[in-house]
């Protein structure tokens, strides 16, 4: 209820804004023009965005920026900013582009507009390499962890009846039961398998499927279709490069969905 | 505030009979291994080896000053890197055992300890060996006296079992999480809970009353 009012809110003053501004000249020329592609990027999302260890930010939307600036032929400035003002950095022209694990939704698309999707984000089921599991039905006579009471729990009690459930107080318990054999897979944020996975490696989980797919996308403020168009081909090119397949590696310790 | 609802549990009345026999079935199992335990633990504190009796007594100060739930993560989550990997229900069976076991061998053994140094005597000069003093003589009293401190320790057990829904075993409690995960209705599941242990609780308690009344009557 008050999302929703915080956000009608939001997007009311946003209108405003722009319609107090003045007429410009396109995104993508002034960019070249200044030589600085502006970012908004996280500061508090690892691996997408997290300090370093000498404060600077790194991450999967930090080298993202990078390759965007790279491709544009410009300088890139990182902006860190967090979940709850990347949109009003945007929007006030403080930002060019927004490249902080930003997740499409109908609300959102009335405010900014989203290039293709630049990462993958999704909740799935998780196992070690050796577990045939390709769908909810083959999870019969396996036992999955989960938490209790978050989407990939609430949605895999559904999808997968024949499956043994164990559920969890917290994350970290989950964690544990599969890190420890308890359970031989674990239902959990690609994120979360990612960060097992770098610290586990002996039980390194590997996707087995998706229950719910949310991919991360570039945001830009709404009609700039050159900006719009070159970000996407650039995006396009870095996966058929195989560039964003190594970022995913790097940083999220998988490569991209075949779905991608 | 929000209106109540105790309807909203109905779709669920199956998952709390489960818990609930789950929870009456773990506590009665490990109220008699950790007994058992117990009287093993308070014969090797008072009349066994001395070894046995030092042994004892380092499991009973490390099992009475750590936190019960320490003591059930170490056997889920801890043991299987050393290579034993236990069930959810064993482990939280596993884990009261040893729980009530190092409590009821400090309880018996005061009992014993109370017995007078006549009795001892008295079944030696009768030519038993100490063994059998202390199984014929000397236990049955002692158990008789810490009859009503020994229920209160199996009702504290019956209690702390709620924590074993922490490893994913399917007790009360864990029915109880798990329905509020899903109505998001906490007063109504958390007081029908509360109400179950207290009823609990007060069955066991009458029960063991009975019990002690008919295993050491009144000489």
């Amino acid at each position: 209820m008050t999302l929703t009012r915080t956000f009608a809110a939001l997007t009311a003053a946003l209108t405003l804004s722009l319609a107090a501004l003045p007429a410009r000249a396109d995104a993508l020329d002034d960019i070249k023009k200044a030589g600085v592609l502006k970012v908004a990027v996280p500061q508090d999302f690892a691996p997408f965005g997290s300090a370093g260890p000498d404060l600077k930010p790194v991450g999967y939307d930090i080298d993202m920026a990078g390759l965007l600036a790279r491709e544009l032929g410009v300088k890139v400035e990182v902006i860190p900013v967090t979940s709850a003002n990347r949109i009003p950095y945007l929007e006030t022209g403080k930002a060019d582009l927004v490249i902080s694990s930003l997740g499409k939704n109908p609300d959102r698309e009335k405010v900014i507009d989203f290039s293709v999707a630049y990462a993958p984000f999704f909740s799935g089921v998780f196992g070690a390499k050796d577990v045939a599991v390709a769908k909810a039905e083959d999870l019969k006579g396996k036992t999955v962890g989960a938490t209790r009471g978050a989407i990939e729990e609430q949605e895999l009690t559904k999808l997968a009846p024949d499956a043994t459930i164990k559920r969890y107080e917290d994350n970290n318990a989950t964690i544990a039961a599969f890190i420890s054999g308890q359970v031989d897979l674990i239902a959990t944020g690609n994120v979360v398998a990612a960060a097992i996975a770098e610290k586990s490696p002996a039980r390194a989980p590997v996707s087995k499927f998706v229950i719910k797919n949310s991919p991360c996308y570039v945001g830009l403020r709404k009609n700039e279709p050159a900006l719009l168009a070159k970000v996407n081909e650039i995006i396009g090119k870095a996966k058929a490069s195989g560039e964003l397949g190594k970022l995913s590696e790097k940083w999220l310790k998988a490569p991209l969905p075949a779905d991608f | 505030m929000r209106k109540l609802d105790f309807s909203a549990l109905l779709p669920y009345a199956d998952a709390l009979v489960e818990g609930l026999i789950f929870t009456v079935v773990l506590t009665l199992v490990s109220t008699l291994a950790g007994i058992a335990v117990g009287t093993v633990g308070a014969w090797a504190r008072t009349s066994g080896p001395r070894w046995a009796g030092g042994l004892v007594a380092a499991y009973v100060e490390v099992i009475r000053n750590t936190p019960f739930i320490v003591q059930l993560f170490f056997i889920f989550f801890g043991l299987p890197a050393a290579g034993v990997k236990l069930s959810e229900a064993s482990a939280a069976f596993l884990a009261m055992t040893i729980n009530l076991g190092a409590y009821s061998t400090e309880i018996i053994r005061a009992g014993i300890d109370a017995t007078p140094k006549g009795h001892w005597e008295a079944g030696l000069s009768l030519a038993m060996s100490r063994f059998e003093v202390f199984r014929h003589v000397v236990l049955a009293p002692a158990f008789k006296k810490v009859w009503p401190a020994l229920s209160s320790q199996i009702i504290i057990v019956m209690l702390g079992s709620s924590v074993v829904s922490q490893i994913s075993a399917e007790d009360l409690t864990y029915a109880a999480n798990f329905i509020q995960s899903r109505n998001f209705r906490a007063f109504e599941v958390y007081f029908l809970v509360t109400a179950l242990y207290l009823a609990l609780s007060i069955a066991m308690r009458a029960a063991l009353a009975a019990l002690g009344a008919k295993l050491f009557p009144k000489v």
